[in-house]
């Protein structure tokens, strides 16, 4: 899929539910925003409604969710549910935070692309969203 | 000046020049977790000037450095509280059961997200969340059921909320009348601590300003009611484990908690009479010898400023008696079972800095919640320092070590700087509505991801000796049927409850709010004849306005 990059690549790094752990979800979109990408921040609390409107307004290529409340199984299968009902599907699903191995399996058999847990580097994060977003 | 004729060096400048520089070291620069530049050596110069009698004193004494009792843990052990909660109430009741049986001496609890955030479980921002990450309390009779059969006049509770804190509260001082126990007879601790929850945990409900009002309801509630209770646990936990340096940590603390103590003198409260039982809750990171100064610095920073600033007669009012968290953001994933080393070294270090009491992360948190097994094993570790190390039989060990006593100097000087800055800024509450400790933070946090991305700051197993093996542990499931449970006996404890004393005690609650009156004891009232947690914070956000986070990266 890698294309000529003609754009920056737009992303939306989100925090839903009551979660309020934004450590990693603030770091992530810093470093994303100094590696070129364009980023939105959602901020806390956001439904996967809120989300999803947020994404198509921005017209992003690429949301990362990140979850530590353990309301990931509930969160992430919504956000890929409402994707495909607005027909974006072709905007990739990534995620982190603390999520069990067993569901990252299910996670990704519903359609979330990739799950980074602690411990990831921003470097790695950075060079898979390049190599797996729709460029344009 | 040169070596003596046996070639010894007479200063440390000397030595440097004469044998140190003369070897090779393995790095460029020798940096703490904290980022503070670390040199090789420390002798009595380093202290030069340093008067022990000022800044140490004897233990129990001022400026307490060296600790808040005389005793020590020669006279009691700090407390092993594991930090517990998850699923329904009974579930946690009988975690709490467990806990107890295995020599566990306090109960602290674990809220899930919508219990914490003001939802019944029944609310649409409750779905996925109800007893996910801790308990699910929404009614007076979830709270009776959670300590069910556990005797509250001999084992002291702590319990970790803070929006909902009041709601939290009145629930447990209604379940204690329920159950025939006087208020004054209660002991234990309510986190309470709102705004290090706008600083980095970030569960609210309103605006900082009356977040502040109903966590000093509860410090003046106590005081007047429940003596022995602690109605605030100042938190540098969240702070830390948001990205703050050891320093940030210590300093927005201590302003937070300045900025309690300035709401209650303006209700016209005097220091001594709440100042004793304000609390403090502290992470124990692994930059070992940084969280021991972090600890000592502390009690001599808060005893100074009590005394100087606020004219406190009390000794009681100076002392800062702390609870330690091992570090939860420095566990990891991968190799999981390495974690338990990790927590027992900064279980060492809370105990060489002489804290109060302690809870141990278990092995598995970066996964799920614990399981009992690794539960037991986070106790056990504690046992240990306790009954094989002793460590704990000599009061405040490492005092007078060169390192240490100007580790602890530097953590002062730099936290009373930043102390200062805020006083500047007009106090905590003003710093906060800025955004500044945010930002201070967030810096911080990036700057820890760099320096773990580039390999400096290496973390085992995850940047360095890391391997492909599988390291599976069994981890905790939370039946996810819990919901559905919770969400039906919320609604048939509505059905059964008196409506026409729900409505009055709902329109009371109101007033108070609305007058400025100290909200406990209507709340008391309230939640005794029914209304729920979403139902008192449904009337805050209508009055006191909802908070939304700015969402500054």
């Amino acid at each position: 899929m890698k294309g000529k990059q003609k754009a920056p690549i737009r992303v939306l790094i989100g925090k839903a539910g009551l979660d309020g752990h934004d450590r990693g979800a603030k770091v992530i979109a810093r470093a994303l925003r100094d590696a070129g990408m364009e980023v939105i921040y959602t901020g806390l609390h956001q439904t996967p409604e809120m989300i999803v409107r947020t994404a198509l307004q921005e017209d992003v290529q690429c949301v990362g969710l990140s979850i530590l409340s353990g309301a990931h199984m509930t969160i992430f299968p919504e956000l890929i549910k409402l994707l495909k009902e607005k027909e974006a599907s072709d905007i990739v699903v990534f995620g982190g935070g603390i999520i069990p191995k067993s569901d990252i399996v299910k996670l990704k058999e519903l359609g979330v692309r990739e799950i980074f847990p602690p411990g990831s580097k921003t470097a790695d994060i950075i060079s898979w969203i390049e190599s797996n977003v729709v460029h344009r | 000046m040169t070596s003596d004729k046996n070639g010894r060096s007479q200063s440390k400048a000397e030595w440097i020049k004469n044998t140190y520089s003369r070897q090779k070291e393995r790095k460029k620069s020798y940096q703490s977790i904290s980022f503070r530049e670390q040199q090789a050596l420390f002798t009595a110069e380093d202290l030069a000037g340093f008067d022990a009698g000022a800044k140490l004193g004897f233990p129990g004494e001022y400026p307490f450095t060296r600790g808040v009792h005389p005793t020590m843990y020669r006279g009691k052990l700090w407390t092993m509280r594991q930090f517990a909660g998850f699923g329904s109430p009974k579930d946690t009741n009988q975690r709490f059961k467990y806990l107890l049986e295995h020599g566990q001496t306090g109960l602290s609890v674990a809220f899930d997200m919508p219990s914490l955030m003001g939802y019944d479980p029944d609310h649409a921002m409750s779905r996925g969340e109800v007893g996910r990450e801790g308990v699910n309390v929404a009614t007076l009779d979830d709270m009776l059921e959670l300590f069910d059969g556990i005797d509250l006049e001999q084992v002291t509770v702590s319990m970790t909320i803070n929006a909902t804190s009041t709601i939290a509260m009145a629930l447990y001082f209604a379940a204690a009348r329920r159950r025939n126990l006087a208020m004054d007879k209660l002991g234990g601790t309510i986190q309470n601590d709102m705004l290090k929850e706008f600083i980095a945990q970030k569960e609210w409900i309103s605006p900082p300003r009356p977040s502040v009002k109903l966590t000093c309801d509860i410090v003046e509630f106590c005081a007047r009611n429940a003596a022995r209770f602690n109605p605030v646990s100042i938190s540098g936990y969240h702070i830390r484990e948001a990205g703050a340096t050891a320093v940030q940590e210590l300093a927005f603390t201590l302003a937070d908690g300045l900025a309690y103590i300035d709401e209650c003198l303006s209700r016209g409260m005097a220091v001594d009479e709440f100042a004793p039982r304000l609390s403090f809750f502290f992470d124990v990171h692994n930059d070992f010898f940084e969280e021991i100064a972090k600890f000592r610095a502390a009690r001599r920073i808060w005893a100074t400023l009590l005394k100087e600033r606020y004219g406190a007669k009390l000794e009681s009012s100076m002392r800062l008696r702390t609870h330690a968290q091992t570090a939860g953001v420095s566990l990891t994933a991968q190799q999981p079972t390495n974690n338990v080393a990790r927590v027992a070294i900064q279980a060492l270090a809370a105990v060489l800095g002489g804290v109060q009491s302690l809870h141990t992360n278990a092995m598995d948190e970066t996964l799920s919640l614990p399981t009992e097994h690794a539960a037991k094993v986070a106790l056990r570790t504690q046992q240990i320092i306790a009954e094989e190390t002793g460590v704990a039989n000599v009061v405040d060990p490492l005092g007078g070590s060169y390192y240490l006593e100007k580790l602890t100097d530097e953590i002062e000087a730099e936290a009373l700087e930043y102390i200062h800055k805020i006083d500047a800024l007009g106090g905590m509450l003003k710093a906060v509505e800025t955004g500044y400790p945010q930002k201070e933070i967030s810096e911080a946090a990036y700057r820890f991801q760099n320096r773990f991305d580039s390999g400096e700051n290496a973390i085992v197993g995850v940047n360095s000796y890391y391997d492909d093996e599988v390291h599976e542990i069994a981890t905790l499931e939370v039946d996810l049927a819990i919901e559905a449970t919770q969400i039906e006996k919320v609604k048939a404890f509505r059905q059964r409850r008196d409506e026409k004393k729900v409505t009055a005690a709902r329109a009371e609650l109101e007033r108070a709010c609305r007058e400025g009156r100290n909200v406990m004891p209507s709340l008391i009232e309230a939640v005794d004849v029914g209304v729920t947690l979403g139902e008192v914070s449904d009337i805050y956000r209508s009055i006191f306005g909802i908070y939304t986070d700015p969402g500054m990266v």
